[in-house]
C-alpha cells in the first residue's frame, strides 16, 4: 500500500534524506586511541600561564597533565615523543559555534539541529543535538581546536549551550559540561534591530509600535518564567526537606531554568550593538543573573560598564565587516585589542556554525594584526575562554592536573601555513585524518 | 555567487546605514580623494616579493608615470619623487581577487537562464565603501562577475579599485572581456523554490537541463555566426543578419575572444562543460569555485582551463560538501593554473591568509601560494603583462606588508595602482579623529531640521523634468 505523505515538505524529507546523506555523514573522523602515558620530550612548551619553557618535557597520564618543566622526567613505559623543533601549546578552544549542530545548513534541513520551534526553550541541550560523527569535528580538531562550546540558536531562550571535547565516538565520551550556559537572545526594541528580530519585525509590523508591544510581552514572559523557576525550586525544596507538603508538580522546563536563574549558571545573551549589550547587563542586574555577551560587535564602546560589572564577551565580530559606513575600515579587527586595554575579559570565537571553526587562530592572528599583543591573542583562544565558562581550572594551559588537550606544532599556533604533528584530547592521541585527507589522499594521485 | 552561509545567527545590515544615507555623500567626499599626487615614488629598502622572480632582500623600487620603472639597489630619487622607507616591510604586487561581486547595484538577471546580453559595466556604484576596505587588505584588481542564477549569465568587468574616481577610470584598460556560466545548485534552485516564499521553478532544474541549456544556446550562436560569415563573404544577397544581443558575446566565446568564468562545484558537472566546450571548439578560461576540481584535475589539465576557488570553504551546501582545502594542491601539481577568490566584500580583505593556507593543506611552496592572489589571477583574467608580478615594465600596482604578507600577523601600510597611492594606514589613521567630528557634526545638524511631518508633502521631480 503506497505511503500518503501530508505535505511535500515530508514527502521530500522521506524520498531525500536517507538516500542523499546518509552515505554522505558520520565516520570521517578515526576515533581516538586509548589514554596511557606519552612524554613530548625536547619541545618547545607555551604554556599560556606562565612562562614558556625554551627546551622542555610534557608528560600525559590517565588524561591529565602529570608533568610539565625543562626537567620533568619521563616516567618509565611512558610513549616518548620527539619534540626537537616543535612547540606545545595547549589545545584551543572555540567558545562560539554550533560545532555538530548543523552539517549542511542550505539545502539539506535534516542535518540542521541547531533551532527548536517556539520562542522559549530553555530546555533544549545542545548536547543532545550535537552528532558525534560531524565531519566538521575532524576538520576542526586537526588545526589544534581540542574543545568547543556549541550552542543553539533561535527565538528569545534558544536553549542551554555544551562544552565538549572533540573527540569520542559518543557525545557523553566528549563531555566537558553539559549544559554550560543558557542562551538568550532579548527581543529587540526599534529601529536597527539585529538578526531575525528587531529589523525584519519592524518592516513587517508596519509601525513601530507593534513591534514594541511584542517586544515588552515578549520580556514580561522571560522575567516571569525565570521567577517561576526560582520559586519552582523553592517549592521542590521545601517538599524534599517535609515529605507531609502536598507533592508539588514536576515541570521540565522550569527546572531547566533554575540554574541560570538563580545565577548559577551563565546566561549567554546574544548582543552585537551597543544599545543590546547595556540593556543585556541591565536585565541580567534586574534578574541578578550571570551574563556572558555574545557576539559582542560593539562591546569596545561598552568597555567600562563591562569591566565595571566584570562582564565577559565571547567575541565573534572580528572579521565582520564594519557595520557603518564611515567606521574605520578595521573598526572590528582592531576591537579585541581595545577590549585587552580597558580591562575587559574576552574570548575571541569563529562564530561560525561548524564548518570553518578551524579559522579561529587566524581570526585571534588577525587580532594581533591590529593592535593585541601575540600572547595576549594565544590567551583569547585557550586560556581565556576557558575561565569565562568557569573550567580555567581543568582547560586552557599546560598546568599539573589539567585535562591533557595539548597540540603540537612546527611553528606560531596562530599562523595559518603551521601544521599540527601530534594532538592530544583528554589525553588520548588523536590520529590527524579528517574528511579531508580522506578525499586527499584518495585523489591526489588520480592519473 | 556563493549564496549566504548562514552563519551561526545571520546579521542583517543595521538599518541605520539606511538612517544615513544623508549624511553618506558627505563623508564619502571626505574618503574619496586619492591620498597623493601622481609624481613618482621611491620605496627604499623593501623585502621585495616579486612573485616571477623571487624574493629581492633590501631593495628599492622605483613607481613612475603609472609603471613599475626600476626594481634595484641604492636607487637614485628622481627629482619631486615621494621617498617611501620600507625598511622592514614586505613589498608584494597588488592583491588580485578572481571572484567578487563588489560594487555592482545588481548581481543577478534571474529572469532567464541565458542573459549574455546583460553587463556588469552597467552597475557599477564607484562609491562602494568596500572598495576601499579591499585597499587596505591589498587587493588593486578585481573580476566583478554576474551571479551564478543563470547556466549562461552575464558580461563581467575587470576592474583595478581606483576608489574615488568614476566607474569608467576604474574599468581595467584592455583587460578581455569575459563572461559568467554557471552550473549546479544555484541555478536549479532546488534548495530555494521548494521553501515557501522562494522562487517559481524555472528551466533547466537539473544538471541534464543545464546540458541542454548550454547546447542549445552555442547551437544558436555558431549558427549565427555562420548567417555572419555568410553576409561578410558577400552571401545572404546583401541583407545583414538581424543582430542579436544575447548570441552576440556567445560568437565571441566561440572565436576566443570573451573569456568563460563557469561557476561549478561538481566534477561531473565541470567534466559536462569541459567536453562540451570541446565539442564547440572554445575554451573556459576558469571554472569558478570548482571545489571539486581534484577529483577530475587531469581532465581540466587537458582542457587548459584555470581554476579560481575559495581556500577553504566547505559543507554550506550539499554539493559543497566534498570540497577540499587540498583541491588548489592537487590542481597545481597537475599543472592547472589555481587561484584563491573570496567571492566576499568581507574575505576579500584576508586573501593574504587565505593563500597562506595552501602552505598548510597541501604544502605548496611560500612563492606558489602568492601566486594564487597574485600572477594566477592575471593570467585568468587575461592581464598577465600589465599586474601580478613585480617586473619593470608593468603597471605600477603594489601593496607595501607591516610583515610577510602570508603571516596573520601582517597588515597593509599602503597600497598603490598605476602609482597612485589609494590607501595609506597611517593617513587614514591621522584623520580618524576628524571624520568623527564631522560624524557627530553631522547628527547634530539632522537633528536641528524641521521634523518631516512639517514639511510640505511634495512628491522628488528630478532637475530635468521640472525644466
Amino acid at each position: 500500500m503506497p505511503r500518503i505523505y501530508t505535505s511535500t515538505a515530508a514527502l521530500l524529507a522521506a524520498v531525500l534524506a536517507p538516500a542523499a546523506l546518509s552515505a554522505q555523514l558520520g565516520s570521517y573522523n578515526p576515533p581516538p586511541g586509548p589514554q596511557g602515558t606519552f612524554a613530548i620530550r625536547g619541545a618547545r612548551i607555551v604554556t599560556v600561564s606562565g612562562p614558556e619553557i625554551a627546551s622542555g618535557t610534557v608528560v600525559i597520564s590517565g588524561g591529565k597533565i602529570a608533568a610539565v618543566g625543562a626537567d620533568a622526567a619521563v616516567p618509565s613505559g611512558a610513549t616518548v615523543i620527539d619534540g626537537a623543533g616543535l612547540t606545545v601549546y595547549p589545545g584551543m578552544m572555540d567558545a562560539g559555534t554550533s560545532l555538530g549542530l548543523s552539517e549542511i545548513p542550505q539545502g539539506a534541513p535534516a542535518t540542521v539541529d541547531a533551532s527548536e520551534v517556539g520562542t522559549f526553550n530553555p530546555n533544549a541541550q545542545a548536547y543532545y543535538g550535537v552528532n558525534p560523527q560531524s565531519a566538521h569535528i575532524g576538520v576542526t580538531r586537526v588545526v589544534g581546536i581540542t574543545h568547543v562550546l556549541t550552542r543553539p540558536s533561535g527565538g528569545v531562550i534558544a536553549g542551554q549551550a555544551a562544552l565538549l571535547n572533540l573527540a569520542g565516538s559518543t557525545v557523553p565520551e566528549m563531555n566537558l559540561v553539559q549544559r554550560a550556559g543558557l542562551v538568550i537572545e532579548l527581543p529587540r526594541s526599534g529601529f536597527g534591530g539585529g538578526r531575525f528580530g528587531g529589523g525584519f519585525a519592524f518592516q513587517t509590523a508596519g509601525n513601530q509600535q507593534d513591534v514594541a508591544r511584542t517586544r515588552t510581552r515578549q520580556l514580561d514572559s522571560l522575567r516571569a518564567m525565570l521567577r517561576d523557576a526560582d520559586a519552582y525550586q523553592n517549592v521542590q525544596d521545601a517538599y524534599a526537606k517535609d515529605r507531609s507538603l502536598p507533592r508539588p508538580k514536576q515541570d521540565v522546563v522550569l527546572a531547566s531554568l533554575v540554574a541560570a536563574a538563580r545565577g548559577q549558571m551563565p546566561v549567554l545573551f546574544i548582543a552585537d550593538r551597543a544599545a543590546d549589550i547595556r540593556e543585556a547587563i541591565a536585565f541580567a542586574d534586574e534578574m541578578k543573573l550571570k551574563p556572558i555577551i555574545v557576539g559582542g560587535r560593539d562591546a569596545w564602546q561598552v568597555a567600562s560598564l563591562l569591566k565595571q560589572k566584570d562582564v565577559p564577551v565571547l567575541l565573534s565580530s572580528v572579521m565582520d565587516l564594519p557595520s557603518r559606513e564611515d567606521d574605520p575600515y578595521d573598526v572590528n579587527f582592531g576591537a579585541p585589542s581595545k577590549l585587552a586595554a580597558a580591562g575587559v575579559r574576552f574570548a575571541i570565537t569563529s562564530g561560525d556554525q561548524g564548518a570553518e571553526a578551524r579559522n579561529l587562530p587566524y581570526t585571534a592572528g588577525m587580532a594581533a594584526a591590529f593592535g593585541l599583543s601575540k600572547a595576549d591573542a594565544l590567551k583569547s583562544v585557550t586560556l581565556w575562554p576557558a575561565q569565562i565558562l568557569g573550567i580555567g581550572s581543568r582547560l586552557g594551559s599546560i598546568e599539573v592536573g589539567k585535562v591533557a588537550n595539548l597540540v603540537v606544532t612546527d611553528g606560531d599556533l596562530l599562523e595559518a601555513r603551521t601544521q599540527t604533528k601530534h594532538l592530544f584530547i583528554d589525553g588520548r592521541p588523536v590520529p590527524l585524518e579528517s574528511k579531508h585527507t580522506d578525499l586527499n589522499d584518495r585523489f591526489k594521485d588520480r592519473p | 555567487m556563493r549564496l549566504p552561509m548562514n552563519p551561526i545567527l545571520p546579521r542583517t545590515v543595521t538599518r541605520s546605514l539606511a538612517a544615513l544615507a544623508a549624511l553618506a555623500p558627505a563623508m564619502l567626499a571626505a574618503q574619496a580623494a586619492p591620498v597623493a599626487s601622481k609624481g613618482p615614488t621611491l620605496i627604499k629598502n623593501a623585502t621585495v616579493l616579486t612573485v616571477t622572480k623571487g624574493t629581492l632582500q633590501n631593495t628599492d623600487v622605483l613607481l613612475q608615470n603609472g609603471k613599475i620603472a626600476r626594481v634595484g639597489q641604492n636607487l637614485q630619487a628622481p627629482a619631486g619623487a615621494t621617498v617611501v622607507d620600507a625598511t622592514g616591510k614586505f613589498l608584494m604586487p597588488g592583491i588580485i581577487d578572481p571572484h567578487s561581486h563588489m560594487m555592482s547595484d545588481a548581481i543577478n538577471e534571474g529572469s532567464l537562464s541565458v542573459t549574455s546580453m546583460v553587463r556588469i559595466t552597467d552597475v557599477l556604484n564607484p562609491t562602494a565603501i568596500n572598495v576601499y576596505r579591499a585597499l587596505a587588505g591589498g587587493v588593486t584588481t578585481i573580476n566583478i562577475l554576474h551571479g551564478s542564477a543563470n547556466t549562461i549569465g552575464g558580461q563581467n568587468a575587470t576592474v583595478k579599485l581606483k576608489y574615488g574616481r568614476e566607474a569608467d577610470e576604474m574599468v581595467f584598460p584592455g583587460a578581455p572581456p569575459g563572461i559568467k556560466f554557471a552550473l549546479g545548485e544555484n541555478v536549479t534552485r532546488k534548495s530555494r523554490t521548494s521553501l515557501p516564499g522562494g522562487p517559481p521553478a524555472r528551466y533547466p532544474t537539473s544538471r541534464m537541463g543545464q546540458e541542454e541549456v548550454l547546447r542549445d544556446a552555442f547551437t544558436r550562436a555558431r549558427d549565427y555566426k555562420a548567417s555572419w560569415d555568410d553576409y561578410r563573404r558577400g552571401g545572404s544577397k546583401g541583407v545583414a543578419p538581424r543582430r542579436d544581443l544575447e548570441l552576440e558575446p556567445l560568437v565571441e566565446v566561440l572565436e576566443g575572444k570573451r573569456l568563460v568564468h563557469a561557476h561549478s562545484y561538481r566534477g561531473d558537472e565541470m567534466l559536462m562543460l569541459l567536453n562540451l566546450a570541446d565539442e564547440f571548439g572554445f575554451k573556459v578560461k576558469t571554472l569558478q569555485h570548482g571545489l571539486e576540481g581534484y577529483k577530475i584535475a587531469s581532465e581540466i589539465a587537458k582542457h587548459g582551463a584555470g581554476l579560481s576557488t575559495f581556500a577553504d570553504s566547505w559543507s554550506y551546501k550539499i554539493e559543497a560538501y566534498d570540497a577540499i582545502p587540498y583541491n588548489v594542491a592537487i590542481l597545481t601539481r597537475k599543472g592547472v593554473v589555481t587561484t584563491i577568490n573570496s567571492d566576499s566584500d568581507e574575505r576579500v580583505r584576508r586573501l593574504n591568509v587565505d593563500a597562506a593556507k595552501l602552505m598548510k593543506y597541501g604544502g605548496l611552496t611560500e612563492e606558489e601560494a602568492l601566486k594564487t592572489i597574485t600572477y594566477n589571477g592575471a593570467i585568468q583574467l587575461g592581464v598577465q603583462d600589465r599586474v601580478g608580478s613585480i617586473e619593470v615594465g608593468k603597471d605600477a600596482d603594489v601593496a607595501l606588508w607591516s610583515a610577510h604578507p602570508l603571516s596573520v600577523y601582517a597588515n597593509v601600510d599602503r597600497t598603490y595602482i598605476d602609482g597612485e597611492l589609494f590607501f595609506d594606514r597611517q593617513k587614514d589613521i591621522a584623520e580618524r579623529d576628524a571624520k568623527a567630528r564631522e560624524r557627530q557634526q553631522l547628527e547634530r545638524a539632522e537633528q536641528q531640521t524641521p521634523a518631516r511631518q512639517q514639511r510640505p508633502a511634495q512628491p522628488f521631480i528630478p532637475n530635468e523634468e521640472r525644466r
